[in-house]
């Protein structure tokens, strides 16, 4: 039935099983006689299961049909699903034996979880790239200020502009709402769980002792007394082992946003001291007979879960936390449900008292939100952007933490997974209009996480009506059941559900793992597919024209993947082929047998066919020797080639028809313009216009071919990823439909040449292998819901959508963001807090159909200033960039620029006229919102959207592509790279990750004031990092980090630090890897001087300084203040 | 009794302006069921489900392009039409909607030969709304204008 445990998503990690305990009691089994347990996930699609060998049972249980593959790769561990067999219930249900022998079982790694390997999940720092093109020198005056003309982000009721509507915050008119008013709202989301009816229960023993003593349903009370002394906290050791392990319900590492935060909400409840102070001291958790909430106390300095059931359930009636007196009573309730209770019944009493009064729970949201403006204004402080120079802070911004309750905070989604541009939700449309600013969500939904608890379940608990995921946000009305958070619909909890693997209890439902994590992978049942689960099947669809042979990109294709071909996710089933194509397609027969790879031109590429359909994609397994042998020839073989022409639209078409009856993955590497048969395009782009302050043309495709083949191929689950690697105009805009609609990614490396450009070549080879190597869901579908009320109207991203809530996604990968544009349908009166859930279906690539849910919980408020104290300022710019991308596109590019000059004009007029009850000169922001011009700035001058400067056109729709698809963290960094001196690092300071000891120097402002020549400097734009030598540049530095004896001998093209054997050197390596390590794309290192090339790159970035086309920080405030005070 | 030019043009105009409402009545027909997917949620997310829906999608909107010429220029005939009859109010009425079509017709996305309805975009829930909104509005109008049209049909064979 229901296995319940945590994995490492990056494989190095081991995933471990809970065996749960039979979860039914008996009578619980005759009711339901019809479910088999732990036997029908998908219990033939799973081949790899034959292979697997049986992982050390965890503790008694027969392990079941679902053993854990063992990782193949880097790639996700198989889910840790050991499902027990039930039957013969009774022989299971052995007291005494699974609790001493479970936490012994050698293959529990629970309490020897390793650190998780693949990326760290640390916060990357906020900056970001620019790009490494050449500039051209400006021809351009200096421009007049941006112009504010009448287009802007929202709706004028007057003009409405209907071919842009996605540019809109709003749709409908705004809605004739009344102001919301100020009446204390009831307190009924705020979760309780509790059942009145417990409170005379008395504290039985911790529930896994009694259950397993006493598992009959209905035993008699005597029951709930366990024989003998118990060992409570060894159940929940099985899970939790909370002082040796992270916190495992968690699956964020705690410091990546926890800590470290602008304290918004209510003061934290007190330390852990405080908290043991209240119950009877609990000993040490082994052989006390005193019932602990081992949970609680242990759990607490984390600000995982375990803690997190404390500020659960704080709104217990007072009696009924009161109620420690160990005595047996006779109460009329299911002994289970008496030992269910019990945790809970000691563990809020620390939290209640230290607020003194209401829990931070009960305290609606907005009269926290109210509490802590008088507390801590520090989101609302008013900063004059005239006065104030140095706003930046020294370390990245974290996200704004939402204003919600202590205890829902903390189990709340990790907002680099799942964030809000308002971090407080305003009531009405009309309010929200008001604010002007744009109101959505920003996701990452299947980021690479550390820890993710992973359910399996014969059912999994939706609600009926909406079909929500259950998740730590509904309440539980009883125990019975519980309330929707998104319809307010109330469900029955099922039978099923009232047992908990983990804490191996009963009648808990508010403790399951789907209730203590706001991000939870379910592995599907096999009523979510209709067909088997497709095979991992990826094809390579390789431009061999004489072009892409003089690039020289086939060897390190080839190298990588034959490097990689392992570690390729993929279980038995997985398939591979290939296709070549110049002007005319090549096949490769690899078929099992043959000695060789056999090669098959088609030129009739008008009218494409497949030679052989059985034999093109074959079995990775299988042939693995003949497809090394071809990877290893394919280089050599096309050596000669004098073929220029590129027929890519009918070498799609051929891969299209042989991935359609799979889906699969397809990847194009393509080195030139198509131009030859279906596809062909022409050279849309004048070089002459490229620097022009005039509007760009050729944004949007040349031809719909290409959005049309997509859609096939996203009808039939296919996903192209595009590799471009070309020194010459490839029409990017056109060919990037291709991916854009299929949910493929784009990559692009301009001048690409294996000679010419080494350190395009290492970025390539890089991309390459986390490519092939990363974790990839096939067969994807994602819906987002959000509460009644909420609707959510545009989507950005690579995907198609299917309805109105539905992305179709042939492919998910990790490194793909998406973001949604929302807008209040109906008042949100009586709420005081939204959920939003992202529910992601997929299929892995070990064959099973897997969900995983986030869910978001925000608080709703009914004030200006409370918007305004929410406003996630990097989400805002990130959604406003995605808004701008479309507007571009659909609008001109002045259009757009206007629109987001502004955004920023109208939401600081808004914060003046509205907010602000004194009116002094200036350019007045909430502290909050103290970036938000700044970053507006950097976006007119991102390669997207700047104009003036040269900019090629592939780079900026590249640049564009890149903005709606990578997760917020990296584009930001695209949009304000980050600056680092780094020629006086120190370890004051400096993070310590796995022994090594990471620098931490402060972010610098991006002007030339701040460089200096004595210094050097590490500027960080995301795909690409800069280190800039002053010319008078400390001599030590240069000996010690780089190797040379002065500023003279610095290489020209250098593109990586030598390994020498000084502390500067490992410093800066340490530093330059820790900013390496956070992002799935590997940055390419430049070291320049004043002379390089890549200088002009370089000090496009400085964008608080003024250049020749673009105004300078300080005049865009000025502009910005003279537009505000019209 | 006059069988005018004017009163042929209102004939005319009748006929097709109920062409044009059964234009729209079939856009409202076409969105609602774009708006209106598999009810299952477990049956909308399974793949094969999906080669059907987005033909579906793209079948729908194939058909709500090829409309868009036709209606708009049988409009325009009409407000031709009025002109040379002379009918200035009945062509004031109409002239806003032609602008509108116009305007809308011209200041469509520049994708090469997609005219509006994008399947990869009409999904969207703004988009989707705005069409609704507009084809509701527009079948107001054209009822309006039929009974209009047939009261000024009579109005000019009774008259003289």
């Amino acid at each position: 039935m229901s296995t319940a445990g945590f994995n490492s998503q990056n494989g190095t990690g081991q995933g471990q099983a809970y065996a749960n305990g039979p979860s039914q009691n008996p009578v619980a089994l005759q009711q339901l006689p019809g479910v088999s347990y732990g036997m029908t996930h998908q219990p033939n699609y799973s081949p790899m299961q034959a292979k697997a060998p049986a992982p050390p049972g965890p503790g008694l249980y027969p392990s079941g049909p679902y053993q854990p593959v063992p990782p193949v790769s880097s790639y996700q561990p198989v889910p840790p699903v050991s499902s027990y067999q039930p039957v013969p219930p009774v022989s299971s249900y052995q007291p005494g034996p699974p609790l001493t022998s479970y936490p012994a079982s050698p293959g529990q790694p629970l309490l020897t979880r390793p650190p998780m390997g693949g990326l760290p999940s640390h916060t990357p720092p906020q900056s970001a790239s620019p790009s490494p093109g050449p500039r051209l020198p400006p021809a351009q005056a200096t421009p007049p200020p941006p112009s504010v003309s009448s287009s802007s982000y929202y709706q004028n009721p007057q003009q409405p502009q209907p071919m842009a509507p996605s540019w809109q915050y709003n749709t409908a008119p705004p809605p004739m709402g009344p102001p919301a008013s100020m009446s204390t709202p009831p307190r009924g989301p705020v979760a309780n769980h509790v059942n009145p009816a417990v409170s005379s229960t008395a504290p039985p023993p911790p529930s896994s002792a009694v259950y397993t003593s006493a598992p009959p349903a209905h035993v008699s009370h005597s029951a709930t007394q366990p024989p003998g002394p118990r060992m409570p906290p060894t159940s929940a050791h099985g899970y939790t082992q909370p002082g040796t392990v992270p916190p495992p319900m968690n699956p964020m590492a705690p410091h990546t946003y926890q800590p470290s935060r602008a304290p918004y909400g209510p003061p934290p409840t007190g330390p852990p001291p405080t908290m043991k102070a209240t119950p009877p001291p609990t000993g040490p958790p082994m052989g006390n007979a005193t019932p602990p909430p081992p949970k609680a106390v242990a759990g607490l300095p984390q600000p995982g879960p375990p803690g997190r059931h404390l500020g659960h359930y704080p709104s217990l009636p007072p009696g009924y936390q009161n109620t420690s007196t160990p005595h047996n009573t006779t109460s009329p309730m299911h002994p289970a449900m008496q030992a269910a209770t019990q945790p809970y019944t000691q563990a809020p009493q620390p939290y209640q008292q230290p607020p003194g009064g209401p829990g931070p729970a009960q305290l609606s949201p907005s009269l926290a939100a109210m509490s802590l403006q008088s507390s801590t204004p520090e989101a609302l402080r008013v900063v004059n952007l005239l006065q104030e120079r140095n706003l930046l802070p020294p370390r990245p911004i974290p996200a704004p933490t939402p204003c919600l309750p202590q205890d829902l905070q903390k189990i709340n989604c990790n907002p680099e997974v799942f964030r809000s541009t308002l971090t407080s939700i305003p009531q009405t449309q009309s309010l929200l209009n008001k604010a002007k600013m744009p109101l959505g969500l920003l996701l990452h939904p299947f980021k690479d996480l550390s820890q993710l608890p992973v359910v399996t379940s014969s059912t999994i608990v939706r609600c009926r009506s909406c079909r929500t995921y259950i998740n730590p946000f509904v309440s539980f009305l009883d125990q019975r059941r519980w309330k929707c958070n998104l319809c307010y619909r109330v469900n029955d909890v099922p039978e099923e559900f009232m047992y908990n693997p983990v804490s191996r209890s009963y009648g808990e439902p508010h403790k399951r793992p789907e209730v203590q994590n706001a991000t939870i992978e379910f592995i599907a049942p096999s009523e979510y597919m209709l067909r088997p689960p497709q095979p991992a099947v990826y094809l390579f669809v390789l431009d061999v024209s004489h072009n892409a042979v003089e690039t020289g990109y086939l060897n390190v294709f080839c190298q990588s993947l034959l490097d990689n071909i392992n570690a390729l996710p993929g279980d038995s089933r997985t398939k591979v082929g290939f296709i070549t194509f110049d002007s005319t397609i090549h096949f490769y027969n690899l078929q099992e047998g043959l000695s060789q790879p056999q090669m098959l031109i088609v030129s009739d590429i008008e009218d494409i066919f497949l030679p052989t359909p059985d034999s093109l994609l074959v079995n990775l397994n299988e042939c693995k020797e003949l497809v090394q042998d071809l990877l290893k020839s394919l280089p050599t073989l096309f050596e000669k080639t004098m073929e220029t022409q590129s027929a890519l639209g009918s070498a799609l078409q051929a891969a299209f028809k042989l991935l359609s009856p799979t889906g699969g993955r397809m990847s194009v590497f393509q080195t030139q313009l198509p131009n030859l048969g279906v596809g062909a395009l022409q050279s849309r782009e004048d070089p002459n216009q490229r620097a022009s302050a005039k509007d760009i043309q050729h944004l949007s495709p040349a031809t719909d071919f290409y959005k049309k083949l997509a859609l096939d191929c996203s009808g039939q689950q296919v996903a192209v990823d595009l590799f471009l690697l070309s020194s010459q105009y490839c029409d990017l805009a056109s060919l990037g439909c291709i991916s854009r609609y299929s949910a493929g990614s784009v990559y692009y490396y301009p001048s690409y040449h294996h000679q010419h450009n080494p350190a395009q070549v290492e970025c390539f080879q890089k991309d390459l292998k986390r490519y092939i190597t990363r974790k990839i869901g096939f067969e994807a579908v994602m819906r987002i819901r959000c509460t009644k009320g909420l609707s959510i109207h545009t989507f950005h991203g690579n995907f198609f959508v299917r309805s109105t809530d539905l992305l179709s996604l042939p492919n998910v990968n990790p490194d793909a963001g998406f973001a949604v544009q929302m807008s209040i349908e109906e008042n949100l009166d009586d709420m005081q807090v939204v959920s939003f859930q992202a529910a992601l279906l997929y299929t892995s690539s070990k064959g099973e159909r897997r969900i995983r849910v986030h869910t978001l919980c925000l608080p709703v408020v009914n004030s200006l200033s409370d918007i305004f104290a929410g406003a996630d300022v990097q989400a805002i710019s990130g959604l406003l960039a995605c808004m701008a991308v479309d507007r571009s596109v659909t609008a001109s590019l002045s259009d757009a620029r206007d629109a987001m000059t502004n955004a920023a004009i109208d939401s600081l007029t808004s914060y003046r006229q509205s907010v602000l009850t004194i009116q002094q000169p200036g350019l007045l922001a909430p502290a909050c919102l103290r970036l938000f011009p700044l970053f507006i700035l950097a976006l007119l001058k991102q390669k997207s959207f700047r104009t003036g400067t040269s900019t090629r056109l592939d780079d900026r729709v590249f640049a564009m592509c890149q903005l709606k698809y990578q997760p917020l963290a990296y584009a930001m960094l695209m949009i304000h790279p980050s600056l680092y001196r780094i020629d006086d690092l120190t370890d004051e300071g400096a993070l310590n990750i796995s022994e090594r000891t990471i620098p931490q120097p402060i972010l610098l402002q991006l002007s030339v004031e701040k460089l200096s020549r004595e210094a050097a400097f590490l500027m960080d734009a995301g795909t690409v990092m800069y280190l800039w030598i002053g010319r008078n540049c400390n001599p030590n530095f240069l000996s010690q980090v780089l190797g040379v004896p002065s500023y003279a001998s610095v290489p020209d093209n250098l593109f990586m630090l030598p390994e020498l054997d000084t502390a500067e050197s490992q410093r800066t390596r340490a530093f330059i890897g820790w900013l390496r390590d956070q992002r799935p794309f590997f940055p390419s290192l430049r070291v320049i001087r004043d002379e390089s090339q890549w200088k002009a790159s370089f000090m496009q970035n400085m964008i608080e300084d003024r250049t020749e086309s673009a105004l300078s920080y300080y005049e865009f405030l000025l502009h910005l203040q003279q537009q505000i005070s019209k | 009794m006059a069988f005018t030019f004017a009163a042929f043009c209102y004939m005319l105009t009748l006929v097709l302006c109920a062409a044009l409402i059964f234009f729209v009545i079939w856009q409202i027909i076409a969105f609602d069921e774009l708006r209106t997917d598999f009810k299952n949620p477990i049956d909308q997310s399974n793949p094969t489900r999906a080669r059907e829906r987005i033909l579906n999608i793209e079948r729908i909107c194939n058909l709500l392009r090829k409309l868009v010429v036709p209606e708009y220029s049988i409009h325009g005939l009409f407000c031709l039409m009025f002109m040379c009859a002379g009918e200035w109010v009945t062509l004031g009425l109409n002239i806003p909607l032609l602008f509108y079509h116009l305007w809308r017709f011209f200041h469509r996305p520049a994708d090469g030969s997609e005219v509006m309805y994008d399947p990869v975009s009409v999904m969207n829930a703004d988009i989707l709304n705005y069409c609704q909104k507009e084809s509701w509005c527009k079948l107001g109008f054209y009822l309006l204008s039929f009974f209009y049209y047939l009261y000024s049909m009579v109005y000019a064979l009774v008259s003289f």
